[in-house]
Formats: structure tokens, sequence, C-alpha cells
């Protein structure tokens, strides 16, 4: 460790939650952690964790039930006042004032953190110059886009120049070059000498930090540069290419099967494996290898492997977009937009937030009508045909949308009632969904109240309680650990070789490496179109390029040639 | 017919769950049982009109054994209490300024001569008109006891009785008491207003939690959506009105004229009125706050220009179209006439389809704005 002194030092501090009608959790056991001055430290591991609780406490908001917690030398414990004065702590949903515009939010929270007039005057500018928000003074913080939001809530915790900064997932929900300017802004903090601890899902932000915290089950797995971490998985990753007639999907799901791989992720084509033996020619392993390779043990979600008959017309055409077009007033939200998606497909819709992926959904599902153009869903228009032909779609929203006052077995059986499945057919399929995404411990709970991963099955449960031979899933991952997205798309991949057709949309640019066929939107127009590899191939700037890179470059080039000459 | 039965499958689903979502939770099962009941009971107790221990003031200008006992029927109701004897008029003034009293009996010098000789005396009554429903009140209570006591006097002196000067007598309610007319019209109101918001909030949250997109997708009909969602707010609305029913009758001891069947005949057709305004509300709205907005912007009016407090007659003309709008305006005049008069269902019936028309007119519309409501 390095000699400067610790801005966080934790010793065997524990934390246990009470719940209501539960025991208690124990959410950190004996945690001991120190964090040097001047460090940017990520803060990984799955849902539940113990990640958000662990801010808290540092933040002073909750007292640790056992050990000693010291944060810029001062116990929290005894003092979480002063703590918070030189604190910022940004929780997973900042408390933006959504009917205040971003200069009275902004003035609220430097009142309440006492920043003198002439303080703000020196403050404001660099604040909104690093976040890029000086032209929406004006505008309400509710009619921010998500990425924005969260910029301005970074900048409402920054007033007070804090000396060290606590971020609760800051970029969870935020498209890739959102994504990339909160990190710019981050970045350059951290090399102003402001010290941070980032809880994050996304396992390449942990790779530009100078420390890594992994936690699971409230324990530290490892503390150490990310580069050590990654060393974990050394020798062990190779490349495998998949056979002809079969996609890197399938690969991978096969290879997940075999007890001598670790992981295995579809990159490019083919599939990166995480070996458990030494390989020969192996790759320099990454941060998110070592993570997986650290983890590996941590029990993996059963899928059935019994998928429907296999499919026959693979090019039967499931949904058709032609000239698509809606209008919200003045606003073009989707500009004449054309794609078609075949039987068994899975396509992703990529694009910055705003770029038109719900309004397309939306329209697609039937909810919202298309100003013009045709929309074909299995050879019908939703919106005209009878309602019986939405019996065709499995819908799962961006935020969580059953009833969360219902326990889950009581949304299940809504749900089959709605769809008019009876008696024996309801239970079986009642029953498969408790099965198959290991529901069946928490039937009795209110849904409201489980954890994201939980209330994302529960979702996906219902989303296919009747077998609809389409999906559409708007952004069913956003804000799910690296374990449970893995068992997302395992189920995806079932689901497609059973020949059920995906429509999905997602932030993750890694998970575009999982879809047959990708479109890139922006401003309602389609940008791009093409197999993952074609996309990549044909943006590729340098070597190494991950999808991401391909995306912000998309994206970039067409708003540039949109404000051109 | 399959059709049918998948169509009634889907209604009944969304039947159980809009029970099970109002019942389930201990706090809001009670939130459907107490309020209406305690409601009941305060408007019964406090919104009543029935005066009791008015203060008043007697000027005995005649001194004699004749307004000695006039003054002594006043003493014995228990409407007035005499809380003063004033020898100069003039002091009344400053007495009913500070309102230490609300009344005051004047009976001027010669009173017992008039009588005696049989003429015709007179008595003045002078009330603080500042509260004119007060003062009204007390003065017909006063009026009340000096045809009393004129009746026995001339009872107890051979005189022939005479024709009164007033005539009150009220039917259905023969002592005028305020609380036998205002429960039977509360059964309407409290559960107008307890029936209309539930509606009113059901659809409203479903859009503010994402859920009503869910059930969109999903192969449910507007029209199902509307029945689904209109049956257990009826249902709920019966069970309170019929928990202010036991309160009049069990409680507060109002006898029963009519037939339950039609009483609740009528009620059904409100409920069903006042959930349509609901769940019409409901569904022009975003957010709940939207809707509980839209909903208390509804209840004040309706519960002004229901009739229950001031009489239709007494309105401007352009208010009293207004209330035939008003669900609560025929809901008030069935429970009163069913419950005290006892009446039949072709004296209702003038009642009874103006609520049908509007639980027609706001269901439609509510049906159609399920599907075209855009966010």
């Amino acid at each position: 460790m390095t000699t400067a002194p610790a801005v966080i030092r934790a010793n065997a501090v524990t934390k246990r939650l009470r719940q209501r009608h539960a025991p208690p959790v124990l959410a950190l056991d004996q945690i001991s952690l120190s964090i040097p001055q001047g460090v940017l430290a990520a803060l990984v591991g799955p849902d539940g964790a113990g990640k958000t609780t662990l801010l808290r406490l540092l933040a002073g908001l909750l007292p640790p039930d056992e050990g000693e917690l010291f944060v810029l030398g001062i116990d929290v414990a005894h003092d979480p006042q002063r703590v918070q004065d030189a604190v910022a702590y940004m929780p997973q949903r900042f408390g933006l004032y959504e009917d205040l515009t971003v200069k009275e939010n902004l003035d609220l929270y430097a009142d309440l953190h006492g920043v003198t007039a002439a303080a703000r005057g020196q403050r404001y500018p660099s604040l909104l110059e690093m976040t890029a928000l000086a032209p929406f003074l004006g505008r309400l913080a509710g009619q921010l886009s998500g990425g924005m939001k969260q910029k301005l809530g970074l900048a409402c915790a920054l007033i007070q120049s804090p000396q060290l900064l606590l971020l609760d997932e800051p970029t969870a929900g935020v498209d890739p070059l959102s994504r990339h300017e909160l990190w710019q802004i981050i970045t350059k903090l951290s090399t102003e000498g402001t010290s941070a601890l980032i809880a994050t899902s996304y396992l390449d932000e942990a790779e530009r930090c100078q420390q890594a915290i992994v936690l699971r089950d409230g324990k530290v797995l490892a503390q150490s540069p990310p580069r050590n971490i990654a060393d974990r998985a050394r020798n062990l990753v190779v490349l495998h290419e998949p056979m002809r007639d079969e996609t890197a999907r399938d690969l991978q799901a096969r290879l997940l099967d075999t007890d001598d791989v670790i992981d295995a992720v579809p990159q490019g084509g083919r599939v990166r494996t995480i070996c458990r033996t030494s390989q020969p020619s192996a790759l320099a392993p990454s941060f998110e290898d070592g993570f997986m390779t650290l983890l590996a043990g941590a029990p993996r979600a059963r899928v059935s492997r019994t998928p429907s008959p296999p499919v026959t017309r693979r090019d039967e055409v499931s949904v058709e977009v032609r000239d698509l077009v809606r209008r919200f007033g003045d606003f073009v939200a989707v500009d004449h937009l054309s794609f078609s998606v075949k039987r068994g497909e899975v396509y992703g819709l990529l694009g910055p937030n705003g770029a038109g992926k719900s309004t397309t959904f939306r329209m697609l599902c039937g909810l919202l009508p298309a100003t013009s153009g045709t929309l074909l869903v299995a050879g019908e228009d939703l919106r005209r045909t009878p309602a019986s032909a939405r019996r065709n779609i499995g819908y799962m929203a961006q935020r969580f949308s059953l009833y969360p006052q219902l326990s889950v077995l009581e949304n299940l059986a809504f749900f089959a009632g709605i769809y008019g499945l009876k008696a024996h057919l309801r239970r079986d399929r009642i029953q498969w969904a408790l099965e198959e995404f290991e529901l069946a411990p928490v039937r009795t709970q209110q849904s409201g109240m489980l954890p994201g991963g939980l209330k994302q099955r529960l979702a996906m449960a219902v989303a296919l309680l009747h077998e609809p031979p389409l999906l559409f899933l708007d952004e069913p991952t956003s804000g799910a650990d690296p374990l449970a997205r893995r068992d997302f798309w395992r189920r995806i991949t079932v689901l497609a070789q059973g020949g059920v057709t995906t429509v999905i949309t997602t932030h993750f640019m890694e998970e575009a490496e999982y879809c047959d066929r990708l479109a890139i939107l922006d401003a309602g127009r389609l940008l791009a179109e093409g197999t993952p590899a074609q996309i990549r191939d044909a943006n590729i700037q340098k070597e190494g390029s991950t999808m991401e890179d391909a995306f912000i470059a998309i994206v970039e080039h067409a708003r540039a040639k949109a404000q051109g000459p | 017919m399959t059709e049918i039965v998948g169509s009634l499958l889907r209604v009944l689903s969304l039947i159980r769950k809009e029970l099970l979502a109002i019942l389930k939770d201990p706090k809001s099962r009670a939130s459907v049982i107490v309020p209406p009941i305690l409601q009941c009971l305060i408007f019964g107790y406090a919104a009543s009109y029935d005066l009791n221990h008015v203060p008043f003031a007697v000027i005995d200008q005649d001194r004699s054994f004749a307004s000695h006992q006039l003054i002594a029927h006043f003493d014995g109701s228990p409407v007035f209490t005499q809380v003063a004897t004033l020898s100069d008029p003039r002091k009344l003034a400053a007495m009913i300024n500070s309102r230490q009293v609300l009344l005051a009996l004047d009976i001027q010098d010669g009173f017992a001569r008039q009588l005696a000789m049989g003429q015709t005396a007179s008595v003045q009554i002078i009330a603080d008109g500042r509260d004119s429903n007060t003062a009204e009140v007390a003065t017909s209570y006063a009026a009340a006891i000096i045809n009393g006591f004129n009746a026995q006097w001339r009872q107890d002196h051979g005189l022939p009785a005479s024709q009164p000067l007033v005539v009150t007598r009220a039917w259905f309610n023969p002592n005028l008491q305020t609380r036998w007319s205002m429960i039977p019209g509360l059964i309407g109101t409290i559960t107008l207003i307890q029936t209309m918001m539930l509606a009113a909030m059901s659809v409203a949250r479903e859009r503010e939690q994402g859920t009503f997109d869910q059930l969109l997708v999903t192969p449910i009909r507007p029209v199902e959506i509307m029945i689904g969602k209109a049956i257990p707010a009826m249902l709920v609305g019966i069970f309170q009105a019929t928990n202010i029913l036991l309160v009049a009758q069990l409680w507060f001891r109002i006898p029963f004229a009519g037939s339950f069947a039609i009483l609740y005949m009528g009620l059904i057709l409100f409920v069903l009125a006042a959930v349509g305004l609901g769940i019409f509300l409901s569904s022009i709205a975003m957010t709940m706050q939207q809707a509980m907005l839209y909903g208390m912007v509804v209840i004040m009016p309706a519960t002004l220009l229901s009739g229950l407090s001031t009489p239709i007659s007494n309105m401007p003309q352009s208010l009293q179209l207004v209330t035939y709008a008003n669900p609560l305006r025929y809901a008030i005049q069935i429970a009163q006439r069913v419950y005290l008069e006892g009446v039949g269902v072709s004296e209702l019936l003038p009642y009874l389809w103006p609520m049908a028309v509007i639980a027609m007119v706001t269901l439609s519309i509510a049906t159609w704005m399920f599907r075209h409501r855009v966010a």
C-alpha cells in the first residue's frame, strides 16, 4: 500500500439491515479496507453484495453495528455531520427536483450546503463547463435525458468542492455516450486530486480505476489494482470459433454447459472463454475475466434445456417496419424508420437516450399510434387487429411494471388469467415460471419489495407465461449485475433456438454481441444496421476497438454531419 | 362462445386482482371501512341544525301570572336556557352584540290584560340574525312554544280553540330533527366521496406505476378493463353505503319506512354513476396526483349542489341546471324518500334514469380514453 494517508479506513465493520416480516440481513460482514488519498477506487460485485450499504455507511447515513469506520480521519459513527460536510454522496436515484430548472436545482443544493454567493460565482462556471449543462440552465430537470440528469446530479453533489466522492452506480441506465462523458468528468476530478469510491456494474469502468474492491455476500473478496485482479485469469482465456451454421451465442451456451469452462461470452463473432485449466497461447486477461474467475463457483441459474420443437422456416418475417414516423407536436421521435426481423432472430435496437427506441417499442406493441408508416407484427398491425392478436407478444417495459402490492404468485396468477390460460395449463405455466426463474422461495413475497434482480426475473417470467412467439424487451438488463446478465442471455439463447423472435434494447454494448443483427438509432433515424461483426468492422478505428467504440463513432459521426454545413 | 368465456375469464381475473389490491393490505382494508362510518358519525352529530340550550333573555314588561306562565313554557323546553332577565329593553342590544344571548322574548305591558279580554296579545321575539340559519330555527322553535302556550291557555280558560296563527307541521319527520333527513342524505354523499376517489385512483395508479402498459399489451379489451375496474369499486361502494345505513338504523335509530330492495336498486345505479365519474377522471389523468386533484374539483360542487344543505330551488336558475348532471342530487332524493317516505319505484323513476345516463356517458368516454390517452 501507499504511504499516503487513508481517506477511507474500515476495520471489521459489520452491518445488519432490519426487514419487515423477515429476520435481519447481514449486509456487511467484518469488512476491513483502506483507500489512500487521491485514489479513484471502484466497488464491484453482484446485486445484494452490500455495495450500497457500504456507501451509505461511509456517507454517515447509517451507523455501523460493529467495527470502526474513519472517513477523512473522522469517526463517522461519532460525527456524521462533519463527514457529510466534506463528502459528496450521490445515491442511485439522486434527489433532483423535477419541477425545478437546472439552475434552480443547483441553487437549491448550494443553499443546502451553505455555499456563499462568491463561492458560487467561482464554482458554477467550472461545473457547467465540465457537465456541458450551460445551454440547459432554464430547462426543467424532469425534461432532461437520463444521462443529463445524472450529470446534473453529479454537479449538485460537487457544489461544495468535496474532498471525497461517493457515487452509487452513476452510469446505470445511461447510454454509452453519456457514460463516456460522465467518466470524463470523473477522470478530470481525479486528476485534480479528488478521491472517489464508485460502485458500478460496468466492469470496464472498474478497469479505469486505480483500485478495485470486489464485494460478495457482504465480504471483501479482493482489494487491489484492477490489473492484479485481471491476472487471476492469466493463461486461462482463449477465443473459440463457432462451427458453420452455429451462432456465437449457441456456441457460448454449449461451452457454458461444460465443466471446464468458468465463463464464456460472445465477442466479435467468436466466443471469449475462460477455462479452469491453463491454456497454450492464451490471451491477455481483462478485468472482467479476472472478476469472473474470482467469482467462479457462484451459483448459476438453471436454464431448462428443453426448447420447443426446432424451427424450420427461419426466413419467415416476424416484424416488419417500413417508413415509420412518430411526431409529438414539432418533435420527431421516430423519423422514417425501416427494418425487419426474421423468425427466431435476436434483433438489437441500440442508441443513446432519446433515440426513439422506446417510442418504436410502444408502437410495435400497439400502445401508441404511429403518425405514418407500416408496422407489422406477426403479419398484423396490433393497433388495428382484434385484441387476441396481442397474445403473440411478450413485453417487458423499461421499468418494473408489475403490481408491486401483489405477491409473486398473485402477479403470475393474474397475468395467467388475463392471457386466458385455463385450469391445468395455467397451473403448469405458473409452476414452470416459479422453477425456471427460481422464484419459488419468494412466491409469497410482495413483488414491489423484491431486490432488482428478482424483479427482473419476475417481469421476464410474466412476459413468457403465455409462450409468445415474439418478445419485446426494453432495457431488460438495465442495472443488473454481470452474473444476472449472463443468466438472462442464456435464457434468450434457449428461446431463440426454439424459434422465439426477440427485439431488445440495451445500453450494454457487449450485450450487442449476443444479437444476430443490430440497428443503431439516433434522433429517430437508423444510422447503421447489420451483424455485430459487420457494424464493428465497418467502423473500426484502431486495433482492439470494442463495440462501444464503434457505437460512439457511428453516433458522433452522424451528429457531426447533421450539424455540418 | 369461447370468445365470451375468454372475455369473462379476463374480467374475472381483473376483478379478483382489484379486490386483492384493495383488501389484501390491512391498512387499505381499514381505509375502506373506518372513514365512512367515522364521517357518518361526525356528520350525524355535528352537521345538525337542531338547537339545544339556546341562551335567551327575557324582557317581561307585563309581570303578570300569564307572562310568568309563558316564560315557564320556555324554561321547560330543553331548547332554551334563560340567562338573563332584563328590566330595561335597551340593555338587550349589548347582550346580543356580545353573543351572550341568541334570542330575546319581549312580553309587552298589557299582555295578561289582552289575554283576559280574549283579545290578541302580542309577544315580540328578537333574534340574532347574523347566523341566519340558527336564528330561523330558533325563532320557529320559539313560535312553536308560544303556540303551545296559547292552546293550553285557551283550554284552561274554557275558550274555544282558535285557529293558531302558524301551522307548521313537518311530515315524515314530525319533530323536525335535521338528523333524520341528514343521515339518509349522507348515504349518498359519503358513498360518492369514497367510491369516486377509489375509482379515480384505480387507472391513474396503474398509469403511474407503468402497469397499465403491461395490461394493454395483453389480449384484454378496453371494455373488459372498464367492467373489471367498475365492478370492484361498485362492490366497495355498496358495502360502504350499507355500513352507513347500519349506522343510521342501529346507532341513530332512525326508523326505515321503505323497502330495502328499492333503496338498493337506486343505490346500485348511483354507485355506478359515481364509479363512472371516477373512472372517467382517472382515464384523463396521467398521475395519481392529477386524479386526486380532479376528484377534489368535482366533489366540492357535487356536495354543494346536491340539495343536502341548501335547497336546490333556492339556487340561481343556471346552477339549478347544473345540478341535473350531479348524481348526488338524485341519490339524496332517493335515499331520503325511500328511507323516510317509503315511496315506490314509479315515484323514483325521474331520479333513476338520469343516473343511468351519467354512468353511460362517463364510462363510454373512459373506455375510449384507455387506449387513446397517450403519454
